[in-house]
Formats: C-alpha cells, sequence, structure tokens
C-alpha cells in the first residue's frame, strides 16, 4: 500500500466516521440501543421454571393431602396461586392462563394413601409446550419422591437406581448464561449490516457516490474505507455488551478474552462482507434493509439462538453449517460457560474462517462491479 | 368525512402497493416464508439428545439400560467410553450433552437391598434442553428401576399421579408456535410496510402534495389503513389456512373472533408505523426504528417464545405497551383453549386502545409535520 493510497483511505474513514457519529439519532442507534436490548433481552431469553403459578383443588383436606401440597411448593418450582373446592375453579383458573397447574386430590385420599392405592389428578396447560414438558417433569418427579418417601419412609434408598444428575458448567441450570452471550452476537451481526449496507446504498440514492466513483478513490479504497469505520464500531460495542454481560448479568467468562475477540473479528468480517453483497443488489435503502431483514431473520433462526440444532430436521441441519451466526454463537457460548479454547473449538473458528473469506471474496468481486454500474 | 375521497386515497395506496415488487413481496410472500421457515424449522420439542455411555458394567442390565435410552426416542448414544477422563472432553466440544455413568458393581448393586448409584454427567450450559434431557433422562432411569425392583417383588408405589395436558394434548411445540407466529410476522409486516410506504412519501415530497387536495387528514390517514387492513386480513387467513391443512394446528375458538382481534391489532400495529414513519420522516430511520419497535419485542417480549411471568417487573411492564403480547394470548387462546371473548375480553380491550391510540397519534403527527 502506498503512502497516497493510505491518506485517501484514511480520509474517506475519517469522512465515514463523521457521517456516522454526527446525527444524534444515528449515535443513539449505534451506541444506546445494543446497551438497551442486552438489558432487555437479557432479562427477557430466561426459560428457566421456576414459580409456576399453581391452582389447587383439596378435596381430602388432611394431613396427607397438605403434606403432598407441602412437597410441591417447598421443591420451589410452583406457587400455589389458588386454591377452590370446586374444580369448575381449576378449569377457569386454566382457561384465564392464570395458572399453568392444577393439582386436584380427590375425597380419600389419605384413606386410599394408607391402603398403597391413591390418585392425584394433575393437569397441565401445555399451550407452552416446553415449559409444560419440563413442568410436567418437576411435578411427577415430586409426587413420585412423596410416595417413595411414604411407602419406605425417610429412606428412599430401597428402591432400585439411585440416580444422580450433575450438570456442568452451569450447576444451577440458568438459561440467562447461556442466552445472554447469544443476544451479543445477534446485536454486533444487526449493526454489522444495518451500518455497511445502509451507509453504501444511503450514498447511491443521495447521488453522492458518483461524486465517490469520480475521485481518485479506488473501489477497494471504498470498500476499506466503508468497512473499516463500522469494523471499529461493532468491536466497541461488542466490548461495551460484554462487559455489561458479565457485569450486569453475571455471565461467567471462564476463557480466554482472546479467544472471544479473534472470533468477533471473523464475526465482524462476514458481517462486513454480508452488508456490502446486499448494498451491491439494493438500489435503495428499502431494498437495502429489505434484503437485510431477509438475511438475518433466518440466519438467527438458524443459528441455534432459541433451540439446539440437532433437534432441526436435517436439512436445515446442514443449512446452518453456512451460518456465521451459529459458529460464533457455538464459540462465543463455549468460551464463556465451559471455557474452551482454540483447541477445542477449531472447527467453528475454521467455519467461520472459510465463511468470512467466501463472502468477503465475493463482496470483493461483486462490489467494484456494482459501483461501475 | 367523504367516503368518495377516502376510497382514491386508498385506491391509490393498493395501486403503489401492486406496482412495488417489494411491497407484493413484503406483503404476500415474506409471511408465508417465514411462516414455513418457523413452522419447519423450529419445533421446541427436544429429541435426539446426543450422549455418551462409560459402561464399567459392561453386564446385560447395563445393556438394558443403555437400550432403554436408545429405544425411548429422546436420546441417540454417540459414543461409548472407556475412561471417565473422556467425559470431560466430549462435553466440552459440545459432541455430547449427557454421560451416562454406570458403575462396575451395577448388576450386584441392583440385586442387593441397597440402591444402585447411576451417575449422568450433563452439560448444564443450555440450561433449557439440558433440565429437559434430565427430565426424560430420570424419567427413563425410574422406569427401568420400576421394572427391576417389580420383578424383585416390591410392592408399586403408593400414589399414581394421572398428568394430563390441557389444550395442546401431544405437547407439540408446533402447535404453540404456529399462532404465535401468527402475531408475531403481523407486527413485522405491519410495521414495515408502513415504515417503507408513508416515509417514502416523506421523503419524495408527495405527501406535501396530497395534502394540498381537498382530502382531509383523517380520509388520509384511514385511506392508508384500509390497504394494509385489507393485506394484514388476507394474510393472517393464508397463514390460519396454512397453520390447519399444512401444520395440523387445531383451531378450536371462533374465527369471527380472530377476525376481530385481527383487525383491532392490525389498526394499532399500523397506525404505530404511520407513527414512526410521521416522526422520523426518512426511510431508513423509519425502518430501523420500526424494527427495534416491533420486530425484536414482538419476538422476545410477547410471550411468544419466552414466557413473560419470570420477567422482572419492569419487563412485565415493558411487555404491557408491546400489541404483540396481547395477540399473541388471543392467537393462543382462540386456537388452543377454544376460549372466547369472556376470557379475552381485556386483551381485547387492550387491543381496541391500541388502536385508537395508534390512529391518533398517527392523525396528529400528520398534522404536526403538514402544518
Amino acid at each position: 500500500m502506498t503512502s497516497r493510497q493510505a491518506l485517501r483511505i484514511r480520509e474517506m474513514v475519517k469522512k465515514e466516521f463523521r457521517q456516522l457519529l454526527r446525527d444524534p439519532r444515528t449515535r443513539a442507534i449505534i451506541f444506546v440501543s445494543p446497551i438497551i436490548q442486552l438489558l432487555m433481552f437479557g432479562y427477557a431469553v430466561n426459560t428457566d421454571i421456576r414459580h409456576t403459578a399453581t391452582f389447587v383443588v383439596d378435596h381430602d383436606a388432611t394431613a396427607a393431602s397438605r403434606r403432598l401440597i407441602d412437597a410441591v411448593t417447598a421443591s420451589g418450582y410452583f406457587d400455589i396461586t389458588g386454591r377452590s373446592q370446586r374444580p369448575a375453579d381449576l378449569v377457569k383458573a386454566l382457561d384465564h392462563g392464570d395458572a399453568l397447574v392444577g393439582i386436584e386430590i380427590p375425597a380419600g385420599f389419605a384413606r386410599e394413601l394408607a391402603l398403597g392405592r391413591a390418585d392425584v389428578q394433575i393437569v397441565v396447560d401445555g399451550t407452552e409446550s416446553n415449559s409444560a414438558t419440563v413442568a410436567q417433569g418437576y411435578i411427577q418427579r415430586i409426587v413420585r419422591e412423596f410416595a417413595l418417601g411414604y411407602a419406605v419412609g425417610a429412606d428412599a434408598s430401597a428402591a432400585g437406581i439411585d440416580f444422580r444428575a450433575r450438570a456442568w458448567y452451569n450447576p444451577n441450570l440458568e438459561s440467562r448464561v447461556y442466552n445472554v452471550p447469544a443476544v451479543i452476537g445477534m446485536l454486533i451481526m444487526l449493526m454489522c449490516l444495518l451500518l455497511t449496507a445502509l451507509a453504501v446504498v444511503r450514498e447511491r440514492e443521495l447521488g453522492t457516490l458518483d461524486q465517490l466513483r469520480v475521485s481518485p478513490l479506488s473501489p477497494t479504497e471504498l470498500m476499506l474505507g466503508k468497512t473499516l469505520p463500522v469494523a471499529v464500531v461493532a468491536l466497541v460495542d461488542l466490548v461495551a455488551v460484554t462487559l455489561l454481560a458479565i457485569v450486569w448479568f453475571e455471565v461467567p467468562m471462564r476463557g480466554a478474552p482472546l479467544a472471544v475477540l479473534t472470533a468477533a473479528v471473523l464475526y465482524i468480517l462476514s458481517g462486513l462482507a454480508i452488508g456490502l453483497l446486499i448494498s451491491t443488489v439494493s438500489k435503495t435503502q428499502q431494498e437495502a434493509f429489505l434484503s437485510m431483514f431477509l438475511f438475518f431473520q433466518p440466519a438467527i433462526i438458524l443459528s441455534g439462538f432459541f433451540y439446539p440444532i440437532e433437534s432441526m430436521p436435517r436439512i436445515f441441519q446442514w443449512l446452518t453449517v453456512l451460518n456465521p451466526v451459529r459458529h460464533f454463537l457455538e464459540i462465543i457460548r463455549a468460551v464463556f460457560l465451559k471455557g474452551a479454547g482454540f483447541g477445542t473449538l477449531w472447527p467453528q473458528y475454521l467455519a467461520l474462517l472459510a465463511l468470512a473469506a467466501v463472502v468477503l471474496g465475493l463482496a470483493i468481486v461483486r462490489f467494484p462491479r456494482s459501483m461501475a454500474s | 368525512m367523504n367516503w368518495t375521497r377516502l376510497a382514491a386515497v386508498s385506491r391509490k395506496e393498493m395501486l403503489q402497493i401492486r406496482r412495488d415488487a417489494r411491497s407484493m413481496y413484503l406483503a404476500f410472500i415474506l409471511p408465508l416464508v417465514l411462516l414455513m421457515l418457523f413452522g419447519y424449522a423450529i419445533t421446541f420439542d427436544i429429541r435426539d439428545i446426543s450422549i455418551a455411555v462409560l459402561d464399567r458394567s459392561h453386564s446385560a442390565a447395563s445393556r438394558e439400560l443403555v437400550e432403554s435410552f436408545e429405544s425411548s426416542g429422546y436420546f441417540t448414544v454417540v459414543r461409548y467410553l472407556d475412561r471417565l477422563a473422556q467425559a470431560d472432553a466430549i462435553l466440552t466440544e459440545g459432541r455430547a450433552r449427557l454421560v451416562l455413568v454406570i458403575p462396575p458393581d451395577f448388576t450386584a448393586a441392583l440385586a442387593a437391598p441397597g440402591p444402585a448409584t447411576v451417575q449422568a454427567l450433563l452439560d448444564g450450559s443450555d440450561a433449557n434442553t439440558a433440565t429437559i434431557a434430565m427430565n426424560y433422562a430420570e424419567a427413563i432411569v425410574a422406569g427401568f428401576s420400576a421394572r427391576v425392583t417389580l420383578v424383585g417383588g416390591t410392592l408399586p408405589l403408593p400414589v399414581d399421579a394421572a398428568t394430563r395436558i390441557w389444550y395442546n394434548e401431544t405437547l407439540e411445540s408446533r402447535n404453540m408456535i404456529v399462532p404465535g407466529l401468527i402475531a408475531v410476522i403481523m407486527s413485522i409486516i405491519a410495521a414495515m410496510l408502513t415504515a417503507l410506504t408513508i416515509a417514502r412519501e416523506w421523503e419524495r415530497g408527495t405527501m406535501e402534495q396530497l395534502a394540498a387536495t381537498p382530502v382531509h387528514r383523517l380520509e388520509i390517514i384511514l385511506g392508508k389503513l384500509v390497504p394494509y387492513v385489507a393485506i394484514g386480513l388476507f394474510d393472517v387467513a393464508v397463514a390460519v389456512v396454512v397453520g390447519l391443512v399444512v401444520f395440523g394446528v387445531p383451531l378450536r375458538g371462533s374465527v369471527l373472533l380472530l377476525g376481530v382481534m385481527t383487525t383491532m391489532f392490525l389498526l394499532g400495529a399500523l397506525g404505530l408505523g404511520i407513527f414512526i414513519s410521521a416522526a422520523m420522516k426518512s426511510q431508513v430511520l423509519a425502518t430501523q426504528v420500526a424494527m427495534l419497535a416491533t420486530f425484536l419485542p414482538a419476538l422476545l417480549l410477547s410471550g411468544f417464545i419466552f414466557a413473560i411471568e419470570p420477567m422482572p417487573w419492569i419487563l412485565r411492564a415493558i411487555s404491557r405497551i408491546v400489541p404483540a403480547r396481547y395477540y399473541v394470548t388471543v392467537t393462543k387462546g382462540i386456537f388452543l383453549k377454544g376460549v372466547g371473548i369472556e376470557v379475552l375480553a381485556v386483551d381485547g380491550l387492550a387491543m381496541v386502545i391500541f388502536a385508537a391510540l395508534g390512529v391518533a397519534l398517527a392523525i396528529r403527527v400528520f398534522h404536526k409535520e403538514i402544518a
């Protein structure tokens, strides 16, 4: 790179920074909105099942039935939010969504329990199939333990198998520490796409791209000038939201910051390149925005953000391999929670590198051509 | 208010949408694409969880236990380990989510009076999947345990918990996703369409031309709303048919109620879109704000994927001003629970308020900008 080139790129970068940071609304979108979004979505992305609203109809009202209800509440998974003697109230509570679980203990429960043949009716609202599966599992376990405790006294060990499950990396099984890093990945990608694609297309719309074209800037210099400021902004955002995740949401950072940073650089590169590609196929900002959306939405769905990739249909699993968001989320989650490094995550790094190289290559080929037209 | 003028504005808007390929795509193709993508790709049903097995017993009993994991359909054994030390690597690399450890004395311990211990090491980083996997594993082990001990002559457990699942009996996530998805898609489409088309009119200066005509501003706003409401209703109808026919989602409540509620929701969402685009006046900012103000909240704060109850109070408060939240409750209620207005009255009222507010805000901002 000659000193002239360096000078031209520097001036272009300066101009871009000035454009990015001049408008207070754009400034807010760049620096304030990621923080607000992380705070909001960090709290929202919580799939822990605790304190599930539970409605109880206890026809028996004996010491035994109360002990069962106590066992249900003592677990911390269920809160009794309503009681009644009429089963119709239970139906109403579930219909209105005031309770997600209903427990009905029939009259004569204590008597039947002594004979070893008691029943309990449990109703779970299945509209949230995910929470319902978990809540159902918890309540069945509680009832089983209650029954075992009753059958063999305090010593439940007479049962055939003592099953001990231990969760590594996240012993309390909090969903937040897993989802907050994913929100970071989502925000960074959104930022890269928005700023790159719209910055180029805006100039095209305003006609200032023609001015740039007749300037001594080569297409490569123009491309660098457009993307470097966005890369800097994205990195600043990444550091800010990552610190917020660690300090505010107490997401453990077990791996090396360098491992996240390396992945972030590759990820941002691919985001910028996709942004450039979008700008090459869009004449107006509207078109750019729509195309961006068409990429962003499936990329988030197929990233494993909300739900594990291995449970997707096979064809979607293959598609996810082409998705940089997927690889970045795998890296950032594993580095944060498992303390993993390059040693275990090299396939993801490699995939990210390959994807970044391919889209960047495409952008380098297509961008000058789209400038010429 | 003059109906002829209102109709003229609507016709002009309709023509503009029809001529613009992207608007047509946004209005008619994108909702279907999203529905198919979400409907097929997202199922929260956790199946085929990959597990590794460290079988130190190598006995008929241990093989039977592993077999009951495999035959459950929830687990796939991807690897047999020789040493416990391998568990660490396989969990860190994420090649298995659960490592099942069967002790050497498994058969002997089963026969002896005390319990036999089976250990499970879980990758807890994805807490949600881990919890579900743990529940499945516990159920499988308990079933196995019951079979073994029953053969040994122990009595069955004295309490029988008969669990029934209501509204979504098979616990299929598709049944919950499709109704919620309709709400999310509608809020995206509504905001994007209006943000794009109306901000464009500001940018091109044709809004001033429109304002200079004898058309009253209420007629302009309503005339602009009508085509989008029609498109939205059409989209919802298509989505409902696809949901019923392709995905087999039950529709238990009143179709009429769904139509009325959808209209209210669309009016509110479109009003918000007009308000944003009039306030921002630039297409870029309008679309960005529309995206931030509708898409992400509709996805994350509507109860579509993440339940609202466990959120902190401030987010629960914010979710109250997300129209999609009420609409998600309504669609799930009508589709799955089959409830009517007696249950959904509050949500319906909230949406009527949003609709009134959205249109009022749109007219106000519009008036100010023209003047």
